[in-house]
This record gives C-alpha cells, structure tokens and sequence, in this order.
C-alpha cells in the first residue's frame, strides 16, 4: 500500500471534529467529577441552590471539601427548562408546519424566494438580539396585555390564572423560543415536502383532491418521519438557548413556577447567570456543580441531536442545518 | 356529466381547504409579524443612537463610544476563523472526496451533533479548559478557539457539499492526464468549488458576531481597545454590550446596548443578503450532482 500524506493529512484534520466533542464529554466529566460525588443523584431531584457559608473555613463532607450548608440541586432549573421548551413547541410545531405548508406549495416561485428569506432572516438574528427585543417589547406587551387578556379567557385553568407581574417569565421565554425554533422546523419540513415525488401528488389530484388536500393526505404523510426529526431539532434548539432565554426569564432561584407569568430560569441561562457568584467559592465547588450542569445538558443536546439526524437523514440541504 | 360528489359535501372540503390555506398564511404573517417589529425596533432605537463618537472612542463605564467592542468583535471573529476555515475546508474536502467510508459516515454524522451542542456548553468547555485549565485567563486566543469550535461543522458541511457538485467527469479529465490526487483537487476540484465554500465561510461569520454565550466566560470583557495580547487579557465585544449594558438603569447604556444591537444586525443582514445572491448566482453554474 501506497503512504498518501495529502490523504493521511487529511484524516488527521478531520478527526478534530469528533475530538471537539469526545474532549467536551471528557474534560467537563473530569472538572466536575468532585462535584459529581459530592452532589450525588441529589443534584437532579434537589430543588434548592445554595453555595452555603462562604465566609466559614470549607469543611470535608462526603469525601469532598466543600463550604457548610453548600447544596447544589437543579430540578427548578430542569423544570424550566423543559417547561420552556415544551410550551415553544407546542407553539412552534403547528406554525412551523404551516408556514412550511405557505412557503412550498401556497406561493410562485418569485414570492417564495423572497417570502422565504423572512424564514432565513429569522434564523439569523442573533440570540441576544432576541433577548432585546423580548426586553424592548415582548416583556411590557405580556405585562400589559398578552398577560391580562390570557387570564381573563383562559384564568378557570389553574396554570393561567394568578399574578402576571412583570412580564418576565415562563410565558415571555418561551414565545422567544417558539420565535426562534420556527425557522428550524420551518426548512426542514419546506424542505422535506419540496422533494415529495411528483408522482405522489399526482396521484392524489387524480383522486379528486383539492389542492390543500393533496398537501394534507398525501404529502405532510409522505414527510411525517422528517417533521418528527425536525422537532426534535428544534427541541434540542430551544433546551440549550441561553441568551434569549436569559434575557426575558426573569432569573427564578430555588421556587417552582407557580403560572404560565413566573419568572424561572433554565439550565443554561443558570450557567450563565451563576458563574460569577460561584467563582467567589474558595473550594470551587459550586464552579464544578455548574460544570455539572454543562455536562448534563451537553449530553441532552447530544441524545436529541442524534434522534434527530437519525429521522431526518443526514441533513442533505444545508438550509436546514 | 353529474358531479362526483354531492355538492353540499364538495362545498364543505372546499371551505376546509380554504381554512387549510388561511392557516398557513396566518401562521406565516404570525412569524413575520415578530421579525419586522425585531427590525423595527432595533433600527429605530439603534439609528437614533448612532453618533460618530461610537466609532471613535472606546466604552468609558456605561456610556463612550463602541470602538473597543466593534474592534474587538472583528478581532475574536477573525481569529475564530483563522482557525475554524483551515480545518473546516480540509474536513469538507476528506468528506466529500474519500467520506463514503464508515469513518467518513461517523465524522459526517458528528458533525452535525456538533452543530446541536449548545454554545454556553461550548463556552464553559473553554472555560474549564483554556481559561483555567490552561491558565490563559479571559483572553482572545480562548475566545477565538471557541467560536472556531461553533463554527467549524458548518464550514466543513457548505464544503463537502460544494465540492460534490463539482462534476466526476472533470475529476476523471483531470487523473486521464495523470495528476496526482492532490492537483486534482486543488487545481481542478477546488477553484469551482470556492464559491459554495464562500458560501460557507460567510455564514460562518455571520453565526461567531452574533454569538454571546461561548464569550462571556471566555473572552470576558474590557473597555480599553486591544493591545494586541493573545492571553492573559480580556477583550470587549458588541453582543456583550447588548446583554450587559441594557440591564443597567441608565439611558446612555441602554443607547450603546441599542447601537451595538444595530451594528451587529446590520452585519448580519449584509451577510444574509450576500448569501442569497451567491447561492443564486452559483446555481445555474452547478452542474448535476455526481
């Protein structure tokens, strides 16, 4: 066999791609390890965060040194998080799937270019941006009115009714969420059911079907493997959002949201948030809890990443990466 | 002839088909509707705090100028790419070229579960390791490495699908006349190939500015303009003034929060409507795909 160094060259390259991520699994597993024994399986059903005494000399507990009365538990977090992206899918995927619907069969070809780019545009604003904008408008609008109006038609349902506050919330995150996994959802479907084939619609329309009904019976059917990938896309999305999220939630610690208005914070806006208290722990134990949480939800986003690519395929057009 | 259904039926799936087609408007006037006021706001706020001193003097506290940050932008995204383009092109050309062996499939498909990881794990990866581990503390080297980790799946993708479509028959032209492998693919396969990785290149760009996450904890911030350091001294950037300076209670921070919010959306509109024009510029010129 030849040696091939342009080819060797080459392997080599690539092979830092499933390095990246072998060396995030490893070295947030290997910096949170103390943390990880010293939370225990506590750290997931545990609903209160307390970096604990920090002014008292760190103690020995569970093998580990830690401050007294430290306590790192992440259910609030856990909840809000999958509390958030619950409700921004189950915004997201019916508007998704229509705006999929609108863009590949409902236009000419010359509005669909531009019409969708308003989709592309979408996607591209940055995250932060959203989080102004949801501070700029979102925010006062839900106070004001989104709020109110919600809880006076909805308000017999437990989880609508109560306090709205100050619009920063489980409600305003999780429209900033839906917004920004719409255009996710949006390609991949668009793109699913431009290359439904011909013959599918075809045989439908000789059935007598009316237009819609083709995209209905025979077409979102055709697709429905790829619209379930899609969403599970988006749900990794809209689990590891930071910013936005950040920006709009309100920052709840250690209470549950008691209706769709509570502040709450999610797994990664609580990194963020965090960070800079737990840096002023001497044992640096609370920078290992939050590297913890890193480490779990790099591991969700891993699991629902792959579910996703496995239904979708591999993503072929690069519009929907 | 008579109908084939009965008419009252008939009017009834034409009315549903009516409401099918509303729906799907609806939802995408529900989708653009947040996106103009997004503009909207940002543009109004953000042009009416524009001023000639954000160019030219660097952030003083909560109010000055964004000249640190705008400079700083430019230099994290530039470092990022001096390192994500290299092993992003090099990857995309292995995948596309030798990727339909099992090694290829795995590295095709993780790079793709790379594109998933959220950016704030990223950012803490970075944290751990380059920050403190490493020792470099807030820097633009770590900064600039973990942006290059964001943005490195997307190179390699617009990469290999751009040299895919350059035909087989020009490879095989090419080996008739007894290049060597690696000609083939740098004379032949990569001058048509450029633009779908411009392509690539370009939305990688557009992804690192407008990224907040993967910096905070790596890039820090600072007020002063860069004095050209890799390590060891933080860096300002014009998504950190978004975040951070609208949560202050101070109308001249929430102007330069505004002002960067627009500078940075305007990039980013540039770039988004430069992509469209060279995918379509390109498209005709693709050839059939191999």
């Amino acid at each position: 066999m030849k040696l091939r160094p342009f080819r060797i060259a080459l392997v080599l390259i690539t092979s830092l791609i499933p390095l990246a991520l072998i060396a995030i699994l490893v070295f947030l597993g290997q910096y949170s390890w103390s943390a990880i024994t010293f939370n225990g399986w506590h750290f997931l059903y545990g609903h209160i965060w307390n970096l604990g005494n920090l002014y008292a000399d760190p103690i020995m507990q569970r093998g580990q040194l830690a401050p007294i009365g430290a306590n790192y538990g992440i259910l609030v977090f856990i909840v809000g998080t999958l509390l958030t992206s619950a409700i921004a899918l189950l915004l997201a995927v019916p508007i998704s799937i229509g705006v999929a619907v609108f863009l590949a069969e409902g236009l000419g070809s010359n509005l669909r270019t531009i019409l969708s780019f308003v989709v592309e545009l979408l996607a591209a604003v940055p995250s932060v941006v959203y989080g102004l904008w949801g501070y700029a408008v979102l925010t006062p609008l839900i106070a004001h009115s989104i709020g109110p109006d919600l809880r006076s038609t909805l308000g017999f349902l437990p989880f609508f009714a109560g306090p709205i506050g100050s619009g920063y919330g489980l409600l305003a995150a999780s429209l900033v969420l839906a917004l920004m996994v719409v255009p996710i959802i949006a390609a991949t479907v668009r793109d699913a059911l431009s290359q439904v084939p011909l013959e599918t619609k075809e045989a439908a329309y000789a059935l007598g079907a009316t237009h819609f009904e083709v995209v209905r019976r025979a077409m979102l059917p055709t697709v429905r493997g790829n619209i379930i990938g899609a969403c599970i896309l988006g749900l990794g999305r809209a689990l590891g959002e930071t910013m936005a999220v950040l920006m709009v939630s309100g920052g709840a610690l250690n209470y549950f949201p008691g209706n769709i208005y509570s502040p709450i914070s999610t797994m990664a806006s609580f990194i963020v948030s965090q960070l800079d208290s737990a840096m002023q722990d001497p044992t640096g134990m609370a920078v290992r809890s939050l590297a913890e949480i890193a480490l779990i939800l790099f591991i969700i986003a891993v699991i629902t990443n792959i579910i996703a690519r496995l239904l979708t395929g591999t993503s072929r057009n690069v519009s929907s990466v | 002839m008579s109908p084939p259904f009965k008419p009252s039926r008939m009017a009834r799936r034409k009315w549903l088909s009516g409401a099918g087609w509303a729906f799907a408007a609806g939802s995408f006037l529900l989708v653009a509707a947040p996106l103009l006021s997004i503009l909207y706001t940002v543009f109004r706020k953000g042009l009416s705090a524009l001023s000639l001193n954000l160019f030219t003097h660097v952030t003083n506290g909560i109010s000055g100028g964004l000249l640190n940050a705008i400079t700083g932008t430019l230099v994290l995204v530039s470092g990022a790419l001096l390192f994500a383009a290299p092993v992003g092109i090099l990857a995309g050309i292995y995948l596309s070229e030798f990727g339909r062996s099992r090694y290829g499939q795995v590295v095709r498909f993780l790079d793709d579960v790379l594109t998933g990881v959220p950016s704030i794990v990223l950012g803490y990866f970075s944290y751990v390791t380059l920050v403190i581990g490493l020792g470099w503390q807030f820097s633009v080297l770590a900064g600039s490495i973990t942006l290059a980790i964001m943005v490195v799946p997307y190179i390699a993708r617009f990469t290999e699908i751009a040299f895919l479509q350059v035909p087989n028959s020009l490879r095989e032209a090419g080996y008739a006349l007894g290049l060597h492998e690696r000609t083939v693919i740098t004379r032949i396969a990569l001058p048509l190939a450029l633009p779908g990785i411009m392509t690539g290149v370009l939305l990688a760009i557009a992804i690192a500015l407008g990224e907040t996450a993967p910096l905070i904890y790596t890039a820090g911030w600072s007020n002063f303009l860069w004095n050209g350091r890799l390590i060891h001294e933080p860096i300002g950037y014009l998504t950190y003034v978004i975040w951070s300076f609208i949560n202050q209670p101070f109308s001249s921070a929430h102007a330069l929060a505004f002002a960067a919010a627009f500078i940075v959306i305007l990039m980013v509109l540039v770039i988004n409507v430069g992509l469209t024009i060279l995918v379509k510029r390109t498209r005709p010129r693709r050839p059939g795909q191999r």
